[in-house]
């Protein structure tokens, strides 16, 4: 045990304090902080999802939204028309909606994957400053189409008066949803660090560093970073398809530009490339919003200011403070 | 669609297309002698529609609302330089994003802190309001035309200056080899000052004009700002000859589409859902506009060395 590092001993509070927050709160009677975490455990999973582009393959998408709002919108269309009992398509062959978030996930994460392997077919013809614009430009050609698409809502969204179904288990109930939601998270934690520990990753991660030598070994840099785009936009497009299931709504604001600067920010408010650094992140985030946004309106003013404060003078993120300077690049 | 009304259009295009000249000139300026992408080039445009409404509401005179909105952005673009900016220069893109998204929450905040959430209006001046006729019959609004020879006249100014003047030499020699210029020495730092409140500058003058049409709003910025983006994107990143053509065509594109699109879809589908579609695909065509081009010119249609 002597030889964890600061980072995994982090890693392991993080991991504890999630699982034991829903019975904390139950027992000081504030149902209320589980919906709260339940928002940390799903920004937390889109985290994880642009983490594996930004963090480990240097890709700095700015469109991430694109993927969540994908995922949202799956799950919004599936549920409403398994709600008003209309068929999705009758023709050429007929496709009815669901309630099933096993189906509904599966779904979301496809169309995301679709979606990410356009954008990224390419976006990922350039590099650098073009590949933030065009990302961010193909997102926002999205939130543009679903707020002129009058059939699910346009610009006000689309509710979904029931939140789906999961199995045995009682989503409603705020416990419930929550680990499934936290499951996922950890899901989605522990597919980044086996991906980022195998051979993809070490090529994703030389791929950032060096595309001439890995190009010189053997492997095209161009294939190894859409692998990575589209498991990056997957894991976003879930963390989406569950945050409508958490609202029980989904709007075109899923898919704005801010969306994608929020993703962003907790990933590097976290720490970038860390393992936990977009549940760190996303703990920050929320708890910011939630402490600062009570007292005044104007609480994206701090956010700005901190954000400022972390990009010029704390990089890293809270992780990096805490457990110092481990990567090697 | 009838000649007339396919000849307005393509005038609203212009207009569209030039005001988002002025915006992305200021962005590709910055990228191409610093190095630097700036999401907050949104923000400036924003404090020119509102120094320009707050001043023309206290004075009454339109045209000082104008002098304010570059004055204004100008200097805002300098304390924003001087105080972030600067220290980012040497940063990667990404930490320029995130810091310049920063920005973006504090200004758009503290915009609406100072002025509230509800929209400012802004009117046009008496002696352009009205529609002039133009040579054929076709009743235009001066204002409108105005945008279009003002605009045409800055991108006139920009090339003047950056092709004959003394500074203009230096901007070009920044961005050809920024270590030689500042060891042959031109003090590096004025200049990358001088550039960034030049395209702050004319950020905030498109604000006040596009102000006058649109109501003057916290926000307003971010959807030119990515449609900027769109067109330095088109034009290739650095050119400012690459700007102009591209936001032409962005604007007259966009404009076209929107309204000829819905009646093409009418021609063969029932009405209502020609045009719900057609306005759906209309939305995104720039955007296929700028996959296209990538798909063919990947550097853009001008690209930097051209």
């Amino acid at each position: 045990m002597a030889s964890l590092s600061r980072e995994s001993i982090l890693n392991i509070f993080l991991t504890l304090a999630m699982v034991a927050l829903p019975f904390v709160a139950t027992a000081i009677d504030e149902p209320f902080y589980i919906t709260l975490a339940t928002r940390v455990a799903i920004l937390g999973l889109a985290g994880v999802g642009l983490n594996l582009a930004l963090g480990t393959g240097g890709l700095v998408s700015f469109g991430h939204a694109a993927f969540f709002g994908v995922g949202g919108y799956a799950a919004g269309i599936l549920a409403s028309h398994a709600l008003n009992y209309t068929p999705i398509m009758e023709s050429p062959f007929l496709i009815e909606g669901t309630n099933q978030m096993l189906i509904i996930w599966l779904v979301a994460i496809i169309a995301s994957g679709i979606v990410a392997y356009l954008i990224g077919l390419l976006s990922l013809r350039t590099s650098g400053v073009y590949f933030i614009m065009i990302t961010l430009a193909f997102a926002q050609m999205l939130y543009y189409f679903a707020i002129s698409w009058p059939a699910y809502g346009g610009e006000d969204g689309l509710s979904i008066y029931v939140r789906n179904a999961f199995l045995g288990v009682n989503t409603l109930a705020p416990h419930g949803f929550y680990f499934i939601c936290l499951g996922l998270l950890f899901g989605g934690i522990f597919l980044s660090a086996t991906l980022k520990n195998s051979r993809f990753g070490a090529a994703l991660q030389s791929a950032r560093q060096n595309e001439e030598r890995l190009s010189a070994v053997g492997v095209r840099p161009f294939n190894i970073k859409l692998t990575a785009f589209v498991i990056s936009g997957m894991m976003t497009g879930l963390a989406g398809a569950l945050f409508a299931d958490l609202n029980r709504f989904v709007s075109p604001s899923m898919l704005s530009w801010h969306m994608s600067g929020e993703i962003m920010i907790l990933v590097i408010l976290g720490g970038v490339g860390r393992l936990y650094g977009p549940l760190a992140g996303a703990i920050i985030y929320i708890l910011f919003e939630f402490i600062f946004g009570g007292m005044t309106e104007h609480w994206q003013f701090f956010l700005g200011l901190v954000l400022l404060g972390v990009v010029l003078f704390a990089r890293g993120g809270v992780i990096g403070l805490i457990a110092g300077r481990a990567r090697h690049d | 669609m009838t000649a007339a009304l396919f000849f307005e259009q393509l005038l609203n295009g212009m207009q569209f297309g030039v005001t988002l000249f002025l915006m992305a000139a200021g962005l590709t300026l910055v990228f191409g002698v610093m190095g630097l992408i700036n999401l907050a080039h949104g923000s400036l445009y924003m404090i020119g529609a509102f120094a320009c409404a707050a001043v023309a509401a206290a004075t009454g005179s339109f045209w000082l609302g104008l002098v304010a909105s570059i004055v204004a952005a100008a200097f805002a673009g300098a304390i924003i330089e001087v105080s972030v900016i600067r220290r980012l220069y040497d940063r990667d893109h990404l930490d320029q994003v995130l810091a310049t998204f920063a920005l973006i929450l504090i200004i758009s905040e503290g915009c609406r802190f100072v002025f509230g959430s509800f929209p400012l209006f802004l009117d046009v001046p008496a002696i352009l309001a009205g529609p002039v006729i133009l040579p054929g019959g076709l009743p235009y609004p001066i204002y409108r035309l105005s945008i279009i020879v003002v605009g045409g006249l800055v991108a006139l100014g920009l090339y003047l200056l950056i092709a004959k003047t003394r500074l203009g030499i230096r901007i070009r020699a920044g961005e050809a080899d920024r270590e030689m210029i500042a060891a042959l020495g031109v003090d590096i730092r004025t200049l990358y000052t001088i550039v960034f409140a030049l395209g702050a500058g004319l950020a905030g003058f498109a604000g006040a004009m596009v102000g006058a049409l649109q109501s003057v709003q916290v926000g307003m910025g971010e959807p030119v700002l990515i449609l900027a983006f769109v067109v330095i994107v088109i034009g290739g990143i650095g050119s400012i000859k690459g700007a102009l053509i591209a936001s032409i065509l962005v604007g007259v594109v966009d404009t076209l589409g929107r309204v000829s699109l819905p009646s093409m879809f009418g021609l063969f589908m029932d009405p209502s859902a020609a045009s719900s579609i057609g306005s759906s695909i209309s939305s995104m065509l720039i955007y296929v506009l700028m996959a296209v081009v990538l798909i063919f010119k990947p550097e853009g249609l001008v690209s930097q060395n051209g």
